[in-house]
C-alpha cells in the first residue's frame, strides 16, 4: 500500500461509502482527490523551494563574505602598519647620515645620545653603528662589544652597497641572538661611502602582532620569501624556524587563500608582502570556527522548510479532502434524485399499464357480474328450480370473487390516479387520531395498544388532508397486519428542521426480511400472498413523493419494522 | 316499481341487455342500446328520465354525447359508467352535468341508488 492509498483509506474512505458506491465510483473520488493534492502542492510547494534556494545561496554568499572580510581587513591594516613601522625607522636614519657629519657620527659619545634620543622617540631600537666602506665598525653605541667587528662578508652588507638602503630579515650575526637591521648607506666625496646601521628589536614586530587579539584558533606571523619565522608561530614554529607552508606567491595586493589544507586540516589563509623588506604577514583562521555561524543558519533553514512543508501539506489534504466529500455528497444527491426521477417515471408508466388493463377487465368483469346477478334474479322468482340454493351459492362465490377482482381492478385505478392535491393546513396528530378512528373496534378486539407521542415544536403543516388519511390508514393498516394480538404501536411526531417533520410509526410485529425490504413500494410486491394486491405501499410512497415528502423503512425480522414519513411544512407540488 | 324510465347506452351488448332485463326485473321502465349514435334518435321518439352512458364506445366520446343530450333535453340525468375510471374523465364528465361517474362493475343496488337520487333531485 502506497503513502496515497493509506491517506485515501485513513482520511477519506469508510466502508460505508464503499458498500454504498461501486468500486469504480471510489476509485474516481481516489482519482480526484490525488489529483487535487498533487496540483495544489505543486502550485505551493514549488514557489517556496524556489524561494528557500534563493535564501540558501544569498545567506551563504553572506556569510562567506562576513568570513572572509574581518582577516582581509585585518591582514591590510597590519601590511600598512608594519610597512609604516619600518619606514619610519629608515627614513630617521636617513635623517641622520644626511643632518651629521661623518665626524659626529665617529663620535662614540655622540652616537650613543643619538640612540638614546631614537630609542626615546621611535622605540624598538638596540644599538646604532657606523661601518666604512671596507665593511669595520668604526663606531658603535649599544650593549653589546661590536667596536671593530667587520660584516664585509655578510650578505646584507653586500645588498646594502647595491640598493643603498636595507631592512633585513632575521638572523643571529656576532650576538647569536635573533634581530634584524635597517641599514642605510651613504656616499662621502672621495668616492668612498659609510654605512649607518641600527639593529631593531624582534618584540616590536612581534607585538604588533600581538595587538591584534586573536581568537584562540587564529594565528598571525611574519616569514621571510624563504618562509623562515620571522615571529613566532602559535601553532606552527618559533623565530628562525621553517614554516610549514608554502610560500603564498607575490602580490602587491592582501591576497585571500581559501580551501587550504594542512595536515588535512582546513583553514583559510591571508597574506600580504611588506613593501621595502623581505617579511610576508601572513593570518591564518579555522575556518571551522566561522563555519558554525552558517551551519546553525542552514540548519535552521532546513527547519523552517520541513515544517512549511507539513503545514502546506496538511492544509492542502485537509481542502481536498473537503472539496472532494463536498463532490461525492452533491454526487450522491443528484443520484438520489435520478434515482427518484427514474422511480416516479417507473410508477408512471406501471400506472398507465394499470389503467389500461383494469379498463380491458372491468368489462368483462362487468358482464360476469350482471350475468350472475341475473341468474340470481331468474332463480329468486322460481321457487321449484331444482338446486336452486346451490346454484345461488355458486352464484354468490361467482360474485364475491368478481367482487375482490373489482377491489383489485379500482385499487389499480387508484394507483394510477393523477392526485389532484387540495393543500390546507392539517394538524398532523388530529389527522392520524381520525385514521386511528378507522381501526378502534379491531384494536379493542385484538388488544393492540396504540400510543402518539407528539414533540411540543411539532408544527401544523401545509398538505393534502384527504391524500394523508390515505397514506397514514395504509401504514397503520400494514402494522396492524404485522403485530399479534396484544401487540404494539407507537408513532411520534415530532420536527426535523425548520421546514420538515417526520412521524414515525413502530411496530413490534415480525419484521420485514432484509431483502423484501427494497421492493416493498414496488407495485404489485406483496408478502401477503392470499389477500394482497402489493398496490398499498405503491400507492403511499407516490401520494408521499407527490407532497413532497419521503418515506422510509427499516425493519428487524422478529423485532418489528418502522414507517418513518417526512413531510415538508409548506408543500410545492411536484409534477 | 319506480316511476321513473331508464335508457341505458354501453356497446357491450351483453352487458347492457342483462343490466336492463335485471332493472326491469325491479320494476324499472328500463330500455337498452348498444348503438350511442341511435340515442338521439330514440329520445325523438320518447323521453327518458334517466340515461345510464359508457364513457368509451367505438368512435363515439360518451362525454361528447352527454353534451349533445343535455342541450336538447336539459330535464334528463345522465349517470356516466367507464372501466377507466380516471379522475380527469370523472371530473370532466360531472362539470359537464352527469349526475354521477360509476366505474364498472357496479353493484345494481349501488346504481340503483344512484338513480333514485338522481331523481330527487330532478323533482326538487
Amino acid at each position: 500500500m502506497n503513502i496515497w492509498q493509506w491517506l485515501w483509506k485513513k482520511i477519506i474512505l469508510d466502508g460505508e461509502l464503499e458498500s454504498l458506491e461501486g468500486g469504480d465510483q471510489v476509485v474516481r473520488y481516489h482519482r480526484l482527490w490525488r489529483r487535487s493534492v498533487l496540483m495544489l502542492s505543486t502550485f505551493c510547494l514549488l514557489p517556496l523551494f524556489i524561494m528557500t534556494a534563493a535564501n540558501y545561496y544569498q545567506y551563504r554568499q553572506a556569510m562567506h563574505q562576513q568570513m572572509i572580510q574581518p582577516i582581509y581587513r585585518q591582514t591590510s591594516n597590519m601590511k600598512r602598519s608594519l610597512a609604516f613601522l619600518l619606514e619610519e625607522r629608515r627614513f630617521a636614519l636617513n635623517f641622520l647620515v644626511r643632518e651629521r657629519s661623518f665626524q659626529e657620527l665617529t663620535d662614540q659619545k655622540k652616537l650613543g645620545e643619538t640612540l638614546k634620543h631614537l630609542t626615546q622617540t621611535f622605540g624598538g631600537f638596540v644599538d646604532l653603528g657606523l661601518i666604512d666602506s671596507k665593511g669595520h665598525q668604526i663606531s658603535y653605541a649599544g650593549p653589546y662589544d661590536l667596536m671593530g667587528k667587520n660584516y664585509a662578508e655578510q650578505d646584507w652588507f653586500h645588498e646594502l652597497v647595491l640598493r643603498g638602503a636595507l631592512v633585513s630579515d632575521m638572523f643571529k650575526g656576532y650576538r647569536n641572538f635573533p634581530h634584524f637591521v635597517i641599514a642605510v648607506k651613504c656616499d662621502d666625496h672621495s668616492e668612498s661611502f659609510f654605512v649607518l646601521r641600527a639593529t631593531v628589536d624582534m618584540d616590536i614586530l612581534h607585538q604588533r602582532i600581538r595587538a591584534l587579539s586573536l581568537p584562540p584558533s587564529s594565528d598571525a606571523f611574519l616569514i621571510n620569501r624563504d618562509g623562515v619565522f620571522q615571529t613566532p608561530s602559535r601553532f606552527y614554529g618559533n623565530v628562525m624556524e621553517q614554516c610549514p607552508f608554502e610560500i603564498p606567491p607575490l602580490s602587491e595586493s592582501t591576497e585571500i587563500i581559501e580551501d587550504a589544507f594542512l595536515d588535512d586540516h582546513p583553514y583559510i589563509l591571508a597574506y600580504s608582502y611588506i613593501q621595502q623588506s623581505p617579511f610576508i604577514f601572513i593570518a591564518i583562521s579555522d575556518p571551522s570556527e566561522l563555519q558554525k555561524n552558517w551551519f546553525a543558519l542552514r540548519r535552521e533553514l532546513l527547519v523552517f522548510l520541513i515544517i512549511s512543508i507539513i503545514i502546506i501539506l496538511t492544509l492542502i489534504i485537509a481542502t481536498s479532502t473537503y472539496l472532494v466529500s463536498r463532490i461525492r455528497d452533491a454526487d450522491q444527491k443528484r443520484n438520489h434524485l435520478f434515482h427518484e426521477m427514474e422511480y416516479t417515471n417507473k410508477m408512471a408508466s406501471i400506472g398507465r399499464l394499470a389503467s389500461g388493463v383494469a379498463h380491458e377487465i372491468n368489462n368483462p368483469l362487468a358482464i360476469i357480474y350482471e350475468k350472475t346477478g341475473l341468474l340470481k334474479d331468474l332463480l329468486s322468482m322460481d321457487n321449484d328450480f331444482p338446486h336452486k340454493d346451490r346454484i345461488i351459492r355458486f352464484a354468490d362465490s361467482i360474485t364475491s370473487s368478481v367482487e375482490r377482482c373489482r377491489t383489485i381492478t379500482h385499487r389499480m385505478l387508484g394507483f394510477a390516479k393523477h392526485m389532484d392535491i387540495q393543500m390546507e393546513s392539517v394538524d398532523l396528530t388530529l389527522l392520524i387520531q381520525e385514521v386511528l378512528g378507522f381501526l378502534e373496534k379491531e384494536a379493542h378486539y385484538r388488544k393492540v395498544t396504540i400510543s402518539i407521542k407528539t414533540s411540543d415544536d411539532c408544527p401544523m403543516i401545509q398538505s393534502d388532508r384527504g391524500q394523508l388519511q390515505q397514506v397514514f390508514l395504509n401504514i397503520i393498516n400494514n402494522a396492524f397486519a404485522a403485530v399479534v394480538d396484544g401487540g404494539r404501536i407507537d408513532i411520534e411526531l415530532k420536527s426535523v428542521d425548520q421546514s420538515n417533520v417526520s412521524i414515525t410509526i413502530i411496530d413490534n410485529g415480525s419484521g420485514i426480511p432484509k431483502e423484501y425490504l427494497t421492493h416493498i413500494f414496488e407495485p404489485f410486491f406483496t408478502t401477503k400472498k392470499n389477500y394482497g394486491t402489493g398496490l398499498g405501499l405503491s400507492i403511499t410512497y407516490g401520494i408521499v413523493a407527490k407532497l413532497g415528502g419521503r418515506i422510509t423503512v427499516d425493519s428487524i425480522v422478529g423485532e418489528g419494522t418502522t414507517f418513518t414519513v417526512t413531510l415538508p411544512v409548506m408543500k410545492t407540488i411536484i409534477g | 316499481m319506480k316511476s321513473y324510465s331508464v335508457l341505458l347506452v354501453d356497446d357491450e351488448a351483453e352487458l347492457v341487455y342483462t343490466l336492463a332485463e335485471r332493472l326491469v326485473f325491479r320494476g324499472i321502465d328500463t330500455a337498452a342500446v348498444t348503438d350511442g349514435n341511435a340515442v338521439l334518435n330514440i329520445l325523438d321518439q320518447r323521453e327518458y328520465d334517466i340515461i345510464v352512458l359508457d364513457v368509451i364506445m367505438p368512435g363515439l366520446n360518451g362525454i361528447e354525447l352527454m353534451k349533445t343530450i343535455k342541450q336538447n333535453h336539459p330535464k334528463i340525468q345522465v349517470i356516466l359508467q367507464s372501466g377507466r375510471g380516471t379522475q380527469e374523465e370523472s371530473i370532466e364528465g360531472l362539470r359537464e352535468g352527469a349526475f354521477d361517474y360509476l366505474v364498472k362493475p357496479v353493484d345494481i343496488d349501488m346504481l340503483i341508488k344512484k338513480m333514485d337520487q338522481a331523481m330527487e333531485l330532478s323533482n326538487r
